[in-house]
């Protein structure tokens, strides 16, 4: 026993700081920080992001660059190979093909976003509130399985049917792309906040806020909605470049903006008969600058996805 | 019961389908003679009008569909005269369907076999080399690919047929076409279940135990790694569905989306209603169908009334 104590003798105690021991010793790095460093040490996202930034300017000023007007025609300067006068040719109307190609870039890319803004608006109304609801009460049960059996049903009809049909009612243009698309787009939105809410909403701090008497509302701006920031703007980057495409589909099969408003599909479309006569270049430059374009968004998408998963940080 | 409930859900929503189309259909102005009206005296087209019953009221015209829904029989097309729509739907959908299920056939096949090969190659040339051409294929949309697979198999190469339907090789390039970019995307998808599955504790055991490798991808991993996939393939077979819409075009092939598309712009409301309730039903069984493979390739997901 004696040897106890004197061993014990030989340990002393170490002076409690215990606010020391507590501090974060290292600035806090915010999440968003973290996200852009992750997104730069990852070489394809930042490829991604650089093209798309330089597809967003090239759309503002490419236009301005040259002295021709998206829709000047000149029947003499008609299939003009590209040269040092028209960047990218010119189509069978003698229209430039640059200038086409870059305003051709902010009609898609405003569809695109455009589209993905009111989707994602929407899927978060109606998955937000169909998830809080659910397992609240009989009425709540109610509301959740109401707006679950609408999207059910909408999921299930092929969207291009509907945007097609809608087309058809209104009058073709920007305006009229846009909702189309943005009435069937929203679904799987709603369904993955859905999704989300009803797991977050099992988390302590939730069950805290609300014994603390935080109204719905709050919660649901508050606590729920940050925590979903990561999935949403992941979300944003699969759906612009899927409207991106939709309209080009669209444009290609004749339901798109009209003439002679360019966008990338119309200008496919109208190179589509004359792609065997060896007049590569209509096809070429907006083909290639739909695919940049998807190729930009997915890798970015990509990346950002696995920068805000805090499984795959290091 | 369940799966009792599940054909309620279907039946409600090909009627909500119905429903809708009949209303759009009718809020677009102009029927399907407004283009004939300077060429007939109005008795004339008065005529024509009630023969295809489009004179009496709408609530009328409405019951008298689903009626005729019920037994199968979707009416006269208009703009094809003396041809029913179920006629229209029996010349056009084998093309479509077949064009549909060869590239659903090969998407899967190829997309599974590169996405296994990637993932046993993690980090290795062949993965990057195989997520490169996915990141590709996703990329390009087939509108694009298909006048370029033209370009050279057919013209520059002479290797297959330029355009139209009729033989085996006529399907090729359209199915390709149509192929690439779920092929690309299944590879990706499947790429990443299949890291995560042979990470797994049962992979390592089933390889301590000395089985081999085709047996234990075959056997254990592609099982488990296939979830997310199916998950995926009714969007995809909607996807292909309608993307033979662009591919029938391009390569002039005699299909159903070309109906369905030419059908809006005549006007022609049966084939409108007859078309897009003909996609919707395909679609929903698909759906249905790819709810129950679920369970017979995972037992522990129960068929659920909800939706996830």
């Amino acid at each position: 026993m004696a040897t106890l104590s004197e061993e014990r003798s030989l340990f002393r105690p170490v002076q409690k700081h215990s606010l020391d021991n507590e501090q974060i010793k290292r600035p806090l790095t915010k999440q968003w920080k973290m996200t852009i460093t992750s997104i730069l040490k990852n070489k394809l996202a930042l490829l991604g992001m650089i093209i798309l930034f330089v597809i967003v300017v090239m759309a503002i000023i490419g236009p301005h660059l040259v002295p021709y007007n998206y829709s000047d025609q000149s029947l003499t300067n008609g299939n003009i190979a590209p040269n040092s006068q028209h960047w990218f040719g010119t189509d069978d109307l003698g229209r430039d093909m640059w200038s086409r190609t870059w305003y051709g870039a902010r009609i898609s890319l405003t569809i695109g976003v455009a589209a993905a803004l009111i989707d994602i608006f929407i899927g978060l109304v109606v998955g937000g509130v169909s998830g809080y609801m659910a397992g609240r009460g009989k009425i709540g049960d109610r509301i959740d399985n109401i707006l679950m059996r609408l999207v059910e049903v909408l999921y299930s009809i092929p969207y291009l049917l509907v945007v097609i049909l809608l087309l058809v009612i209104m009058k073709p243009g920007l305006k009229t792309i846009i909702i189309a698309l943005s009435i069937t787009g929203w679904v799987s939105m709603a369904r993955i906040v859905r999704g989300q809410i009803l797991q977050l909403k099992e988390q302590e701090y939730v069950a805290a806020a609300q014994k603390l008497g935080t109204p719905h509302y709050k919660i649901i701006l508050r606590h729920l909605f940050p925590n979903m920031l990561g999935i949403i703007i992941v979300n944003l980057t699969f759906t612009i470049p899927n409207a991106i495409f939709a309209e080009s589909f669209l444009s290609f099969i004749g339901l798109g903006v009209q003439a002679p408003i360019a966008s990338w599909g119309t200008m496919c479309n109208d190179a589509l008969g004359v792609i065997l006569s060896g007049q590569w270049w209509r096809l070429f430059f907006p083909g290639f600058m739909i695919s940049l374009t998807m190729f930009a968004f997915n890798v970015f998408g990509d990346g950002l996805q696995d920068a805000l998963d805090p499984h795959s940080r290091d | 019961m369940l799966i009792l409930k599940r054909f309620i859900m279907m039946a409600v929503t090909i009627w909500v389908i119905v429903t809708v189309t009949f209303v759009i259909m009718h809020v677009i102005p102009g029927d399907p003679f407004a283009s004939d009206s300077t060429n007939y005296p109005p008795e004339v087209l008065a005529n024509m009008r009630s023969a295809y019953h489009l004179d009496e009221p709408l609530p009328i015209q409405y019951v008298d569909y689903l009626r005729d829904l019920c037994t199968l029989d979707l009416g006269p097309s208009i703009e094809f005269k003396s041809r029913s729509v179920n006629q229209l739907i029996a010349d056009g959908f084998p093309a479509s369907a077949l064009l549909g299920l060869q590239a659903l056939v090969i998407a899967v096949f190829f997309g599974l076999l590169f996405g296994i090969v990637a993932a046993l190659n993690h980090n290795g040339i062949v993965d990057y080399i195989v997520m490169g051409l996915a990141i590709i294929g996703i990329s390009v949309p087939s509108f694009i690919l298909a006048p370029l697979l033209i370009k050279y198999f057919s013209v520059e190469w002479k290797l297959l047929p330029v355009a139209s339907w009729g033989t085996w090789r006529h399907s090729i390039l359209p199915s390709l076409s149509l192929a690439l970019m779920p092929m690309a995307i299944i590879a990706r998808f499947i790429r990443s279940s299949m890291l995560e599955v042979l990470n797994q504790n049962y992979i390592k055991t089933a390889d301590a135990k000395g089985i081999g490798i085709v047996s234990i991808i075959v056997k254990h991993a592609i099982r488990n790694a296939i979830i997310p996939v199916i998950s995926f393939l009714g969007p995809l077979i909607a996807a292909l569905i309608t993307g033979t819409f662009v591919v029938e075009k391009i390569f002039a092939i005699p299909g159903l989306g070309k109906y369905f598309v030419d059908s809006i712009f005549n006007r022609d409301y049966p084939v409108i209603l007859g078309t897009t309730v003909f996609f919707s039903v395909v679609l929903i069984i698909v759906l249905f169908v790819a709810d129950l493979s679920y369970r017979l390739i995972d037992p522990r997901i129960k068929l659920s009334s909800k939706g996830d």
